[in-house]
């Protein structure tokens, strides 16, 4: 139990620090903000990587948290990059 | 032995220097100077945390392959994709995103949970990547305009009492837990009810609301790799985890207040509801104009202010919109571009679009900056644009959008409405702005009305 209530402390520490960080960001960057937390939240694959894999279910289960993981990391980071490159200033 | 340090500490002390990238990255993502830099540090964050997690895993060539196939699909679709899908693209990453969460919870639970706490959270973690998966994908179908599914329709009365009985029978689940552990055939009741009810949450959103919601999902899936690193121990998947949940919970929160209206109210209300009897019935006439005669004022106009809306991504028309942008600087004009946070389909989309077309951001403004000099605006183009640009938000107290705050086209000189017809906007609230006596109508498709104005410019 006592490992819940340390994890429980970096949860609310980083969502705390994440709401400081973001609390100003202009309109322009709304949308790649987005994408970019998005490809974030790909950090699911770490932990789709350690899955245990005892049945074959499971070993199915972590293939394919595997596979749709990687999409939204590719994806999402390559997206972020392209919608970028296309903000210019003259 | 030097070499024998234990790998999980390796490990760990690796995702605290990750943690630290992704920390910079998202705060450098934040700034139009730091953007593309800050995605770049998150990526390197992404790859030095998955880099040390491969040390000794299972099976290391299924889920090779796993990484490989996903790479391929994602960077595919990331790389093909036009710059005007975007909306629906950043949905559809998310879903999945969300769907690998639900699928670790899933895994998890196979497992034998060894506490009540953790299949609890397991039972979280299962509801939240569920709900996300399915209702991005909804949103997907909604923002690429594959699903058009009516809001009064059974379909989606059905869809929303499964979304209402999936989080009543998760709570149900969360509470029995203690007394009696979690059998199988539960366990997969809860499967099936929280994907059903994932499509019945994101299903009755209208498409103006459509913002709102985006973010939401955004968060939730950045919540539910957090929950799945409580269950599987991993600080990094926390971190990172929490930092998605807090930007989408900002961008929510952002758009909410850009609509004046409650969380709460957008989600489960929606506008039908919250509707009084203000519909006025004095509107009296409206001004039509034609192309020829909207060039001759353009063409004397010092100062125009271009307010742009979904009826600009509908019609596609950035590109002419920036032509005559451009066309109006050569002739001496200051052109400026109103933007509301709300405009479009998610948050930003008008930026993007007019960024795809080439129109430089710092000549982006947000309502506040516009709206103390719009009386020395000549000509207000709204294109495509309706309740942002809606008086009553400011002179009705009645109104269902009263309090919202809005771009002030009215209080320019002339106001150049581009228009289909005279429907009203999403709100379903009708526009005082286009019976007022500065303001024109210009009738027909956005991007043939612009292209006019282009080529009488060029003549």
């Amino acid at each position: 139990m006592e490992i819940y209530i340390l994890l429980g402390f970096v949860l609310i520490l980083s969502i705390y620090l994440g709401l400081e960080l973001i609390s100003k960001v202009p309109s322009t960057l709304h949308t790649p903000l987005m994408s970019g937390a998005n490809a974030i939240s790909g950090i699911a694959l770490v932990g789709a990587l350690v899955l245990s894999q005892d049945t074959e279910l499971q070993t199915i289960l972590a293939f394919l948290a595997v596979f749709f993981a990687s999409i939204n990391v590719f994806g999402g980071y390559l997206v972020t990059n392209r919608m970028l490159k296309m903000f210019k200033k003259k | 032995m030097i070499f024998s340090i234990d790998i999980s500490a390796l490990q760990n002390i690796t995702y605290i220097f990750s943690s630290i990238l992704f920390i910079s990255g998202i705060k450098m993502l934040g700034k139009e100077s730091t953007a593309v830099k800050g995605n770049l540090l998150s990526a390197i964050a992404m790859l030095v945390a998955v880099g040390v997690t491969c040390i000794g895993i299972i099976n290391p060539l299924i889920l090779f392959a796993g990484v490989l196939m996903g790479a391929i699909v994602g960077s595919l679709i990331a790389l093909k994709v036009k710059m005007t899908s975007i909306p629906e693209m950043v949905a559809l990453f998310n879903g999945f995103g969300g769907l690998a969460t639900f699928l670790i919870a899933w895994s998890e639970f196979n497992n034998q949970p060894e506490s009540i706490f953790q299949s609890s959270l397991i039972m979280i973690t299962l509801a939240i990547g569920g709900i996300t998966f399915t209702g991005s994908i909804v949103a997907y179908g909604k923002l690429s305009e594959r699903l058009k599914i009516a809001k009064t329709s059974i379909i989606t009365k059905i869809f929303t009492t499964i979304f209402y009985i999936s989080i009543s029978f998760l709570l149900y689940s969360i509470f029995i837990t203690p007394f009696l552990a979690p059998s199988f055939e539960f366990f997969i009741v809860l499967l099936v009810l929280v994907l059903l009810g994932g499509i019945g949450f994101v299903l009755p959103i209208g498409g103006g609301d459509m913002p709102v919601v985006i973010s939401l999902l955004n968060s939730f899936s950045g919540i539910a790799a957090a929950f799945a690193g409580l269950i599987l121990l991993n600080n990094v998947l926390i971190v990172a985890g929490s930092l998605v949940g807090a930007s989408g919970l900002i961008l929510t929160i952002i758009m909410a207040k850009a609509m004046n209206r409650s969380i709460n109210n957008i989600l489960f209300v929606g506008y039908a509801s919250s509707k009084s009897k203000s519909n006025i019935e004095e509107q009296g006439e409206v001004n039509p104009i034609s192309v020829s005669d909207a060039y001759l004022i353009l063409e004397n106009a010092s100062s125009v202010l271009i307010v742009p809306g979904y009826g600009m991504a509908v019609a596609q028309a950035q590109h002419s919109v920036r032509e005559l942008g451009e066309l109006l600087e050569e002739n001496g004009t200051d052109v400026k571009y109103g933007i509301h946070p709300v405009a479009g389909r998610m948050p930003g989309h008008m930026n993007v679009l007019l960024a795809e077309a080439n129109v430089s951001y710092d000549i982006l403004a947000e309502p506040e900056d516009v709206n103390p000099s719009m009386d020395a605006v000549d000509v207000a183009l709204v294109i495509g644009a309706n309740d942002v640009v809606n008086p009553s938000a400011t002179e009705e107290p009645g109104s269902p959008i009263y309090g919202m705050p809005i771009i002030e086209a009215h209080n320019a000189k002339t106001v150049f409405v581009l228009k289909r017809s005279m429907s009203s906007g999403f709100a379903g609230v009708q526009n005082p702005l286009f019976f007022k006596t500065n303001t024109r109508m210009l009738f027909g498709d956005a991007k043939e009305s612009i292209s006019g104005l282009v080529s009488e410019f060029k003549d």
